[in-house]
């Protein structure tokens, strides 16, 4: 039998809070052998909840192996998180040896203390595997080299599917939806043509400026035209084109198809016998197809004439001069190397855009992600091809 | 403890262009009940919810909630108030990005100055009270089935143990195990936490047996009621609802049940005379 102890209470207020979570704490009168006893009173909420666990933590500890009794009688109101405090603080003397009974609870708290220290018995959440820096980061690589060499090769499976029903249209070209790759030329072709003619003048406008600055020097002027003429034709009108549409028409198509995959639309057009991929990937390609070409051409025209207003603007190069210069500089073999460029871009943006688009699952979350993975990829694919091109004219000589 | 609502409506008008949803709408819900609200496809279930939780505002009339109007307050009242609230929508809503537990930590933690272990421990014993298994935390949502999602989008809206509970259709798209056990489970978390419950549904098993109260929206209006009064109703929508095969259907299984707890209840009896 321990000697017994004078009993000691203690106060613990919390300061903010006037009326807060309090904690009394000491030796219990009422048990015989020197019981302990702990009485919570005040507001054990939400708003008190920090001072409420620094006051139990701050609470005298019953010496080892005294029964203690846990007074809510003066617990003014109580919610989850204040019957959590009571009971973890309970669950924890009991594992410390302390026999350990809940008295004075009010009939109102108490379906609720029951309900928190019944949910409070779960176990925690499983601990997760320790990382490893430079090991995760092997993982990772590795796991993005396995998944990138797959997407290549599911997007040229693809493209043989498309290419296999765009066969089967051209056999049978009732089936083909006239008025979707109409909505969708007017969608990716007149609807960019705001946009497409501003930029591409503008980039014609630095091109000429950069390039007679340079020229000057030489007394070399009039052949800021040939430098226009060769670069926007070849080059700049198409790639700007493609990127542009890469980022305007190759998101839409993956935003839109992506959608229809969330909303299960797509579902909804397997299960009719009809093929999504005659249905929503055909007409946009096809449209894209023809429209790109186009825009491409467009580009080039507006480029040019950015360079021509820069051309009389600082060089005095009248409109007469730059389009006897043009002439004599670019042939129309030019003009066709960039544009035989156009559909193919089209058809890559159109297949990555579409594909990514029917690789949506799940969540909403998922659009968001294919839509920028496509433009990401578009523009990539883009330049790779363009670079091809270009070694493929050098050794044919065009 | 107040006597006034909890929730007070008056005179509300809600028009969307020419159409006309609500018209001069009372609506009055007492501290601790359970409220259902039905009513046919586009009479403004959903709406009424959206105006009374402040996301749309009504052409004209007044909304209190907890005493408060909701017009009159700035922004740091209403966002006093939007902590005393929670809502359950119809697909859970939960944040994609997200895992379950981070999801019912993030008002937690917006709203409360609580250390972030503290946090945590809260946030699982909210799981587990929703009736969640302890890993479903470390999980994102897409990882979840629709019973489940329900279940962590409840444990989200009590994360800051509100006053009231706002449920848009909460059984809707669970089976009917399912939708029994999260009935059960909503009032059992009624009674404990002494919540204040509006609940838009369509299910008729829900508003028999746990709604205390039910309100229909009828005529751009709302009758309130107990299921008794609504089965006296003589209006057709209302009689074709509470009498049509499912209603029916729905009554006889509440009746049945009824009957075999107070078969239980006399058998105890019987067995400790």
């Amino acid at each position: 039998m321990r000697a017994a102890e004078p009993v000691a209470a203690t106060l613990v207020k919390d300061g903010a809070a006037k009326d807060g979570a309090r904690i009394e704490a000491g030796n219990d009168p009422g048990l015989a052998d020197g019981g302990w006893r702990i009485a919570a009173a005040g507001r054990w909420t939400l708003e008190s909840a920090t001072a409420a666990s620094d006051a139990l933590d701050r609470a005298p500890k019953p010496p080892g192996g005294a029964a203690v009794r846990l007074d809510l009688a003066r617990v003014e109101a109580l919610d989850t998180v204040g019957a959590y405090l009571l009971n973890r603080s309970a669950e924890r003397l009991g594992a410390e040896g302390h026999a350990v009974s809940v008295v004075g609870l009010r009939p109102e708290h108490s379906a609720l203390f029951d309900a928190v220290r019944d949910a409070g018995k779960a176990p925690p959440h499983p601990i997760e595997r320790e990382h490893h820096p430079v090991l995760d980061m092997v993982v990772r690589t590795g796991q993005t080299t396995v998944s990138a060499a797959k997407e290549i090769l599911d997007l040229v499976g693809f493209l043989g599917l498309v290419t296999v029903t765009f066969a089967r249209l051209i056999l049978r070209p009732s089936r083909l939806r006239l008025t979707s790759v109409l909505f969708h030329i007017e969608q990716t072709g007149l609807n960019a043509l705001p946009i497409l003619g501003l930029l591409s003048f503008l980039i014609g406008v630095v091109l000429a400026f950069q390039g007679a600055d340079q020229l000057k020097r030489f007394g070399a002027e009039l052949y800021v035209v040939n430098l226009l003429g060769i670069s926007v034709l070849r080059e700049i009108g198409i790639l700007m084109t493609a990127i542009i549409v890469a980022g305007r028409s190759g998101s839409a198509f993956t935003a839109q198809i992506g959608t229809m995959k969330v909303n299960q639309e797509v579902d909804a057009i397997g299960t009719m016998g009809l093929d999504p991929v005659e249905l929503l990937v055909v007409p946009r390609a096809l449209a894209l197809m023809i429209t790109l070409p186009l825009l491409a051409f467009y580009a080039d025209v507006m480029g040019l004439f950015g360079g021509a207003v820069m051309a009389y603007a600082t060089l005095d190069i009248t409109f007469g001069q730059f389009i006897r210069q043009l002439h004599s500089a670019v042939g129309i073999n030019t003009v066709i190397a960039g544009l035989i460029k156009a559909p193919v871009f089209a058809l890559v943006i159109a297949m990555v855009g579409c594909y990514e688009g029917l690789k949506v699952s799940g969540s909403a979350e998922s659009v968001g992600i294919m839509t920028t993975k496509a433009v990401v990829e578009g523009i990539f694919l883009v330049i790779v091809i363009d670079a091809v091109f270009s070694v493929l004219f050098s050794m044919l000589g065009v | 403890m107040t006597a006034a609502p909890v929730i007070r409506v008056r005179g509300l008008v809600t028009r969307f262009g020419p159409q006309t949803v609500h018209d001069g709408l009372d609506l009055d819900v007492e501290r601790g009940e359970v409220l259902g609200v039905v009513g046919g496809s586009g009479t403004g279930k959903s709406v009424l919810l959206k105006e009374i939780l402040g996301l749309i505002d009504p052409a004209a009339g007044r909304i209190e909630l907890l005493g408060h109007d909701t017009a009159d307050l700035d922004r740091a009242e209403r966002t006093a108030l939007q902590a005393r609230t929670g809502v359950l929508f119809q697909n859970g809503a939960l944040f994609s990005s997200m895992t379950v537990a981070e999801n019912v930590m993030l008002p937690l933690k917006e709203h409360t100055g609580l250390s972030p272990a503290l946090i945590a421990e809260v946030a699982r014993v909210k799981i587990a009270m929703a009736g969640l298994p302890p890993d479903a935390g470390t999980k994102h949502p897409a990882q979840l089935s629709g019973g489940m999602i329900k279940r962590a989008g409840l444990a989200r809206a009590l994360a800051l143990d509100p006053d009231i509970l706002f449920l848009d259709e909460p059984t809707a798209g669970l089976d009917p195990i399912g939708a029994a056990a999260f009935d059960t489970l909503i009032q059992g978390l009624q009674r404990s936490l002494g919540l204040t419950v509006f609940m838009v549904t369509h299910d008729l098993d829900s508003l028999t047996s746990i709604c205390d109260r039910i309100a229909v929206l009828v005529d751009k209006k709302i009758r309130v009621g107990t299921l008794a009064q609504h089965l006296a109703d003589p209006h057709p929508w209302i009689h074709d609802y509470f009498h049509g095969p499912r209603g029916r259907a729905a009554l006889d299984a509440k009746e049945r049940n009824q009957a075999r707890r107070h078969e239980e209840e006399d058998a105890k009896r019987l067995a400790k005379g």
